[in-house]
């Protein structure tokens, strides 16, 4: 008990995200098991542990780097269709679904951080609103890249960038179909690997930050003039947060697509990237839990809202303007301060409270 | 051994060359000047018979400091913003462990210095030689490397980061652990962090502020930030210490303490100290060469005594006296 | 002669992009925010526009002045409700409100009209113009879109340096702080510029539904992004570069359509914006903001 007091409040906040986490995975486990969830509600579990890794990841340029970056889901779907590709040419070597699926998604994560290094070498030339509107740019260039991609397997990998025809294949198998994306994709993903990719997303992440490398990239984002002057290389460090965080939303953007039977690369959309940001952004900056727990609601909310049809994006649309608007304007936060003072129950709160106002780095 | 793992070391033994040394500061130049008025012989009939002296070499150092290469030597140094000449024709020697002062009116272009030394600003002309390397082509990060350790005139901290980290942040090249160690928590993390840990804290205690080490930079009171400032530009193990106005903002008994403190840090880490301040009181207690600048140019150069007694120098600060 | 009908689709095209880049420059000037919502008022304004002929018969003219206004108020209030109590907010939070506002204005959309786009009839009901025993048309929408650009353009230069109003938008994006303490009312200005704003968002969506004459709930979201990009590549805030970006995307954009391909034209406009910004920073008319040491 005495070495639990003496950990630092980082590697505390840390260890209370990772019993989160596995609470929630246990109970979500057992209510399934015990058929007391829906299967509409089963079937968004994977995509639900997908969207807290690129939650989780996005923090990482977002609320550690300060980078604001629209255009995550580009590398998740670059990692979508190495992963899908990977999959399938791996098939007869390895007959095991679940190593079959940490192999094709450790390839996906590093094509994913190699589109990391090519689209962050320019990308962190720029700062602020450009560098925003930059990323959103290769999150679309990706998009339409994809969107002209023919990929097929006989044996050899053939690719073309004009038709399935061009291709030259030897019978085979078309794996992805320019706009048409991939289909029949073997379901290789499943709620335990989701939720150990979560574990090592989170795990990654956090060991980054509170190591040198994370002090260095969370001194480039508090002052980057002052952060020079002590001999911090900042092109270094921003695009270290930004690869990290590149090759992570690859892993989950495998897991994700190999949780359907079809994937379409408009999948992957600014709409997709916003999404993402809104994660974070609702969680807090910087804040890892509270964009766990975001990820998990803001998935969950448009499917419970689902019975009142086309009204449901117009509801999470109220919703998010209302958050926004009730976290930060000073009127109401200084009601919702008054309100914290008098509980008394502090701790309980301030996790509350930081999820809300988007407290900082954990 | 590492440089800083040396400085400490100095800070038990009796330091010879503490305190302050006035007076002799033309010493060198008048040596050199004796030991360039060698007469040629004439063997070689086509050749011109030339005197040959000392160029006017108007470096000032302390006396102990003298046969050491010094730590900073600016030569000619300048930089235009469009047609303004922000700075012109800048020479300037600081000693290995002197303590000196850049003074002017404002916007004499006290701060621009820095931004050049610091390369915040590439300069147009001229030469910076960083004790004997010249850092032209050099970015900031390069030249902190390198060994020149800044604070700023308006207080640049990582405000959302605590004290500790901020100082783990200046000590981000004293101590190596790579990123992979970091994420996958190897042996050489485990032993960096204990490293970062202690030297940070003894960084801290330079100014007594080992106490405040969790506390959050922002949330500082202003003389404290600018003393974890300071703390976080020592942790660079810097050779060369850069202060833009130290004592800003601070009470008398504040900025008593502070002069202690950098001569203190002198004293301990063996470094120069090179400050712009306007309390006159700081800069003619604890300076021992003093360049004077306005309109970007250096008007004076001598000790504290020099250039209180300099007519052009009260000229610039308080207008023509007739 | 395909060339230059592709030159004269690409300028017309560009001067839609440039009338809603105008739109995106002037709010990021002086409410330093992205403004997502910008596209969906396009969308809103040709709705009306449709509405107004269609369902009410009114003549095009009316319909086009309706839609200026009606979008003019939409501009105000969703300043006034969404971005007015944010303004001391981090940027962040603006752009995720303005990110919450589009999906609003989409989904209201699609509610009252429906998800089925819409068959829009052009304002101008007159034949192409042909040249050169009819090698060349040229429609007269294209040419009305271009001289509706052009106006804007000079219309807005003069506003902003010859009008109180202008120079008090123009103090307001320097420091509005200091706008303030000369006696500008900072908030009448910022409300002012998105009314400006919108009001030309919703001539661009007559325009562009003209040209391309389906209407949608979305129609706005691809024409905003690119617009924005426009701004970008031109010099965010500046007006004449709204308008260069504007112009050149538009003709990028058409032939690449034309020589390489419509599926990756898109990829080739964000090329260009890409770059643009490694050669300048700032775009092509921006001033580049040194921060201060």
């Amino acid at each position: 008990m005495d070495r639990l007091k003496n950990l630092s409040k980082a590697s505390r906040d840390t260890l209370i995200t990772y019993a989160i986490v596995i609470v929630a995975f246990v109970i979500m486990q057992a209510l399934a098991s015990m058929h007391a969830i829906s299967s509409s509600m089963i079937g968004l579990l994977v995509p639900i542990t997908a969207y807290i890794c690129l939650s989780i990841s996005l923090n990482l340029v977002v609320g550690i780097s300060g980078e604001l970056s629209l255009g995550h889901a580009g590398f998740m779907s670059v990692g979508a269709f190495t992963g899908l590709v990977a999959a399938q040419v791996l098939a007869p070597a390895i007959t095991s679904g679940p190593v079959r699926l940490l192999v094709a998604m450790l390839i996906a994560g590093c094509f994913a951080a190699l589109a990391g290094v090519l689209v962050g070498i320019p990308v962190m030339r720029l700062q602020g609103d450009y560098l925003a509107i930059v990323t959103l740019a290769f999150g679309e260039i990706i998009k339409n890249l994809l969107n002209n991609l023919y990929v097929g397997y006989d044996g050899s990998l053939h690719f073309s960038m004009k038709d399935t025809a061009s291709l030259g294949m030897n019978g085979g198998k078309v794996l992805i179909n320019g706009p048409q994306g991939a289909v029949g994709i073997e379901k290789l993903s499943s709620f335990i690997a989701g939720f150990l990719l979560v574990l090592f997303t989170l795990f990654v992440v956090t060991n980054l930050v509170n190591s040198r490398s994370g002090r260095a990239i969370m001194a480039v984002r508090d002052n980057r003039i002052a952060a020079e002057s002590v001999g911090i290389d900042t092109t270094k460090y921003r695009l270290m947060a930004f690869v990290v965080a590149a090759a992570l939303a690859g892993m989950a953007g495998a897991l994700y697509a190999m949780n359907f039977s079809s994937i379409v690369p408009k999948k992957f959309d600014f709409n997709t990237s916003i999404l993402i940001l809104v994660f974070v952004v609702l969680g807090g900056m910087g804040n890892i839990r509270g964009g766990i727990i975001s990820a998990a609601l803001l998935t969950i909310l448009p499917e419970k809202l689902r019975f009142i049809g086309d009204f449901r994006m117009l509801i999470y649309a109220i919703v998010l303007i209302a958050v926004m608007l009730f976290s930060n304007n000073a009127q109401v936060r200084m009601a919702i301060d008054g309100l914290r003072g008098r509980l008394s129950r502090k701790d309980d709160d301030e996790a509350l409270g930081d999820a809300i106002e988007g407290g900082d780095a954990q | 051994m590492t440089r800083d793992e040396k400085t400490y070391k100095v800070q038990s033994g009796s330091a010879p060359v503490g305190g302050r040394t006035e007076g002799t500061y033309k010493a060198q130049s008048e040596r050199a000047a004796a030991a360039g008025v060698e007469q040629g012989r004439e063997t070689h009939p086509k050749r011109q018979r030339t005197k040959m002296v000392a160029p006017p070499n108007n470096y000032l150092v302390p006396e102990r400091d003298a046969l050491k290469t010094p730590v900073l030597e600016c030569r000619h140094l300048g930089i235009d913003f469009g047609g303004l000449k922000a700075v012109e024709d800048l020479n300037l020697m600081v000693g290995k462990t002197e303590i000196a002062g850049l003074i002017g009116p404002n916007g004499a272009g006290k701060t621009t210095v820095f931004n050049l030394l610091t390369k915040v600003y590439q300069p147009t002309r001229g030469t910076i030689l960083l004790d004997g390397v010249d850092t032209a082509g050099m970015d900031t990060a390069r030249v902190s490397r390198e060994g020149i350790a800044r604070t700023f005139q308006n207080i640049r901290l990582f405000d959302s980061l605590t004290v500790e980290d901020n100082v783990k942040i200046g000590l981000h090249n004293q101590v190596d652990c790579g990123m992979w160690s970091g994420i996958f928590r190897m042996p050489r993390y485990w032993l960096s962090e204990k490293e970062f840990h202690d030297r940070a804290l003894e960084l801290l205690d330079v100014f007594n502020m080992a106490d405040n080490a969790n506390d959050i930079a922002g949330s500082l009171p202003y003389g404290a930030q600018r003393r974890l400032e300071i703390v976080r530009a020592l942790a660079t193990g810097p050779k060369l210490l850069l202060l833009d106005e130290p004592a800003a903002g601070m009470n008398p008994v504040e900025t008593e303490e502070l002069m202690d403190n950098i001569v203190k840090i002198r004293d301990d880490f063996q470094i120069a100290v090179l400050l712009i301040e306007h309390d006159m009181d700081l800069v003619m207690g604890i300076c021992e060469g003093i360049v004077v600048l306005n309109f970007g140019k250096v008007i004076a150069k001598g000790t504290p005594e020099e250039i209180q007694a300099n007519p052009q120098v009260v000229e610039a600060y308080l207008g023509k006296q007739d | 002669m395909g060339f230059i009908t592709n030159m004269i689709n690409g300028i017309s095209l560009g001067s839609v992009y440039a009338i809603i880049a105008l739109g995106y420059t002037m709010v990021y000037g002086i409410a330093k925010m992205l403004n997502f919502a910008h596209g969906d008022v396009i969308m809103v304004g040709g709705y009306i526009c449709f509405i107004a002929m269609n369902n009410l018969g009114l003549p095009p003219v009316v319909a086009v002045l309706l839609s200026i206004v009606g979008c003019t108020c939409l501009g105000i209030v969703v300043e006034r409700l969404a971005y007015k109590p944010l303004r001391e907010a981090p940027s962040l939070a603006v752009l995720i409100t303005a990110i919450g506002v589009s999906y609003f204005l989409q989904n209201t959309a699609l509610l009252v009209w429906g998800a089925d786009p819409k068959a829009f009839r052009s304002i101008l009901d007159l034949p192409s113009i042909k040249l050169f025993n009819g090698q060349l048309t040229v429609s007269p929408i294209s040419l009305v879109t271009v001289a509706a650009c052009v106006a804007i353009m000079v219309g807005l230069t003069l506003f902003t340096t010859r009008t109180k109003m202008g120079k008090a938008m123009r103090a307001c994006s320097e420091d509005k702080g200091a706008a303030q303490l000369m006696g500008i009312n900072v908030n009448t200005t910022i409300s002012m510029v998105f009314a400006i704003g919108s009001g030309l968002a919703a001539i661009a969506g007559v325009l562009l539904c003209s040209t391309y004459p389906t209407l949608m709930p979305t129609t706005g979201s691809l024409p905003g992004i690119k617009a924005f990009t426009a701004a970008v590549i031109g010099g965010i805030g500046s007006i004449p570069g709204a308008a260069l970006g504007g112009v050149l995307l538009g003709i990028i954009e058409i032939f690449a359509k034309a020589y390489i391909g419509t599926q990756l034209a898109d990829a080739i406009v964000f090329a260009v914006l890409i770059v643009v910004l490694l050669i300048r920073p700032a775009g092509l008319l921006g001033k580049e903001i040194h921060e201060k040491v």
